[in-house]
């Protein structure tokens, strides 16, 4: 193989490339309608036999112009937008974008809203992680059993966000200044009882899969990324600590009451698709450690702070980042305001697509099935890669 | 009459009955005709036979799969006009209805008279391979010496349809899959031939009746004289099933149609009647081999235990035939799917030397079938020594570098 020819910004062509030792390469393109790119995400994968020379990813199949519609309308308008950035986690992506308008307006949570918040991201935490491990087993060529496992407990997360906010996964719960409803304590109860199962459920996942001989023989050593690749790129979440990285907004930043709860940050040392599986999997379960705390600990008191405006909001002029750890990585909204109604400039620091951008190092001289669940591994939703 | 009695009598006219019945209709012929006939009637009893088989075996599969994966599986298809649905009973009637009805979409620029013609020859092979299994004490379709070999010919000769399919669709997936499909033929034919001749090895014969005869019998009286129930035999009907589900292109050897990764692979360009032959043969070809299996190491049709004789020995054909078929469904709803070097590998380096290591036991096993107490146990130990040892060894040496991690914490 000629690097030079493949390495070549006419990279098109590469079809044409001819070696006397490998044969002819096969460009084959991945999507965007194929059963596993997650959505509508292409790949066109130059193939060696079975393994990949090359390999361009190709999205936006899905854009929405989701930043320039946040410049058009309200501040609180926006919120329902940003359910619909990454649809698995409308629960930290409201959080984040609420973190980043309050800094803008200097605006107070109220303690219980604040844990109320850490509740829910730690909820959303495990209905992440869940599916993604249910569709990583799915790449893998599981026929589904381990995905339908993983979706039960998926239902119920969302039955629980259902019985609060009125809608599974477009959820607009939070506000500036709280949250839209108080939970009730039957909600409470509902919700500690999820937590106080949710162990088993890791336990029956884990013991089906994580010694699986095949699993393992997949994953382990499959996509690797360095860890000097992944800060330089700027990826966050369970992919960067995967490289054995330490970094946790929660730890990092301390928002919200974070600093309160004990947990621990899993680390990888490998940076392969078994360590990214990993480190998700004993994130949940520190997840429950911080869902079993915060659950104890949820003070009563307001759930909105009463000053806060909702009609006629309009913050001083300035800007603002507001970021928190969300399942995929660090997600933040970074905004400028020039004291009108709308926000001058909104912008989407979306960790899926950041965390995309090592797609092609991870999987050169892979093979197509390993580009598959390299993929998986990488956790992307559409909705916040093409925004 | 006493109730044994009765119940020996019941069970010869039922061992009997198929062939009983066919004469009654046939007997009035004249004899070249009525040999026509009579081949003619066995091979349309077998295909309808093998064919409800098919149906009822898809439906079985996806609601196993759906129990498995916690949901019900297909239940909503009423029988026409009276609107019962019978937990869905009438589901493969209805699928076949609307595999007929569909378009049958042939790509542009596709070579139209392969693409036609590889799910016939496929289903073609795989109907043949069914001719030569015994499904009872009378219940053999097509008795000659050669059994053995013609089956696993036929059954060879299924995966050249698989690379028709996939080369005439002019579709990459196809094309990768048709690759996939040759490789993971030349490495599993192998293990398979070689699991395969213990038995053979044993009877003395290439024709499967005598492999079934050499199988009767009971050791101490109760433990069925069948091969899986010895060392070799065991080892052997493990391999053989390996490289069954390889054949047949189950999960998790289900490279060439690897919906994660391939789409359907050679299936993609298929549509209407065309894929449902595709599925049939697939079905068709699993059962061939779960037959084989039944035949070759459980015991064909011999009963499990001497009080149980009076039931037909086709009914225990089936009874057999159904449980391997199970674990078949069982794996595809279990086991991740290998990789495609994983899957030579696995088949090179494992199936193969253990395949070749137990014709030796199996040697051993009959060199020494005189030998009487105490050393009996130590012909026990032997054979049991060589399956396992080399196993182990092996199986280890697969596995290295793959092992559960320890995780730390950052603090």
């Amino acid at each position: 193989m000629n690097p030079e020819l493949l390495g070549s910004p006419g990279g098109a062509n590469v079809r044409a490339v001819h070696d006397a030792f490998h044969g002819d390469l096969l460009e084959v393109s991945m999507g965007p309608h194929h059963p596993s790119t997650h959505g509508v995400f292409r790949m066109i994968v130059t193939l060696d036999g079975e393994r990949i020379v090359k390999l361009k990813p190709v999205f936006g199949y899905l854009h929405r112009n989701h930043e320039k519609l946040g410049e058009t309308v309200s501040y609180l308008a926006s919120m329902p937008y940003t359910d619909r950035l990454d649809y698995l986690s409308a629960m930290t992506n409201n959080w984040a974008y609420a973190i980043a308008v309050e800094k803008l307006a200097g605006q107070p949570v109220p303690e219980r809203a604040e844990y109320v918040r850490v509740i829910l991201a730690e909820l959303t935490r495990l209905l992440n992680h869940t599916c993604l491990a249910g569709f990583l087993m799915q790449d893998c060529g599981c026929s589904g059993t381990p995905l339908m496992y993983a979706f039960r407990e998926r239902e119920k997360i969302l039955d629980l966000f259902e019985s609060l906010s009125g809608s599974r996964m477009m959820c607009n719960y939070q506000r500036f200044g709280g949250c839209r409803v108080d939970p009730t304590p039957a909600w409470v109860d509902a919700t500690r009882t999820l937590v106080g199962n949710y162990g088993a459920f890791l336990d029956e996942f884990e013991a089906l899969l994580t010694g699986n001989e095949i699993i393992m023989a997949r994953t382990q050593g499959v996509g690797v990324l360095s860890s000097a690749l992944a800060i330089n790129a700027g990826v966050t979440g369970p992919m960067l600590r995967a490289t054995g990285v330490a970094s946790d907004l929660r730890k990092s930043d301390a928002y919200g009451v974070y600093p309160r709860f004990q947990f621990r940050v899993p680390l990888g040392a490998h940076g392969d698709v078994y360590d990214r599986y990993m480190v998700r999997v004993l994130e949940m379960r520190e997840s429950i450690k911080i869902l079993e705390q915060a659950l104890a600990g949820l003070p009563g008191g307001p759930i909105m702070d009463p000053k806060a405006k909702l009609r006629g909001f309009r913050p001083k002029a300035g800007e603002a980042y507001g970021r928190i750890e969300g399942p995929k990585g660090e997600i933040g909204f970074y905004l400028v305001s020039d004291g009108s109604p709308n926000p001058l400039r909104y912008r989407v620091r979306p960790p899926s697509f950041i965390n995309l951008t090592v797609l092609e190092d991870m999987c050169l001289g892979q093979t197509v099935a390993d580009a598959v669940i390299i993929l998986g591994s990488v956790d992307i939703v559409l909705g916040e890669v093409d925004r | 009459m006493n109730a044994a009695l009765l119940f020996a009598t019941t069970g010869s006219v039922l061992e009997t009955l198929p062939v009983t019945l066919r004469d009654l209709a046939t007997g009035w012929l004249p004899e070249p005709l009525r040999w026509l006939v009579n081949s003619l009637v066995g091979v349309g009893t077998l295909l309808a036979v093998i064919g409800l088989l098919f149906a009822y075996l898809t439906l079985a599969e996806r609601k196993i799969l759906g129990r498995i994966q916690n949901r019900p599986g297909p239940n909503r298809t009423p029988i026409p006009f009276i609107n019962l649905r019978f937990f869905g009973l009438a589901q493969p009637f209805a699928d076949g209805v609307k595999a007929i009805t569909k378009e049958d979409v042939i790509p542009d620029g596709a070579d139209k008279v392969l693409h036609f013609l590889a799910p016939v020859a496929l289903l073609a092979f795989s109907i043949m391979t069914l001719g030569v299994i015994p499904y009872g004490r009378h219940l053999v379709l097509l008795e000659f010496d050669a059994a053995v070999l013609y089956f696993f010919a036929a059954g060879a000769a299924t995966e050249l349809a698989v690379f028709m399919a996939g080369w005439a669709s002019r579709n990459k997936y196809s094309l990768l899959a048709a690759m996939r499909a040759l490789a993971q033929l030349i490495s599993y034919e192998l293990p398979l031939l070689l699991s395969v001749v213990p038995a053979v090895m044993l009877a003395g014969s290439l024709a499967l009746p005598a492999i079934v005869e050499a199988q009767a019998g009971w050791r101490y009286g109760f433990l069925p004289q069948w091969h899986v129930f010895t060392p070799w035999g065991f080892a052997g009907f493990i391999i053989f099933f390996i490289s069954a589900l390889a054949e047949s292109n189950r999960s998790p050897f289900d490279l060439p149609e690897a919906e994660s990764e391939l789409i359907a692979g050679h299936l993609t360009e298929y549509s209407g009647f065309k894929y449902a032959l595709f599925f049939m043969a697939e079905y068709f070809g699993m059962c061939a081999l779960s037959g084989m299996g039944v035949t070759l190491f459980l015991g064909g049709w011999q009963a499990p235990l001497p009080f149980l004789e009076f039931i037909p020995s086709y009914v225990w054909f089936g009874v057999k035939l159904l449980s391997l078929l199970l674990v078949f469904i069982w794996i595809r709803a279990t086991f991740p799917r290998l990789r495609i070097d994983q899957l030579t590998r696995f088949a090179w380096k494992f199936l193969v030397p253990l395949a070749l290591i137990n014709l030796g036991t199996a040697a051993f096993w009959s060199l020494t079938s005189g030998w009487s107490g105490p050393l009996q146990f130590v012909r026990w130990a032997v054979a049991l020594a060589l399956v396992l040892v080399p196993f182990t060894l092996l199986g280890r040496r697969l596995s290295a570098g793959v092992a559960p991690r320890t995780y730390r914490y950052a603090t």
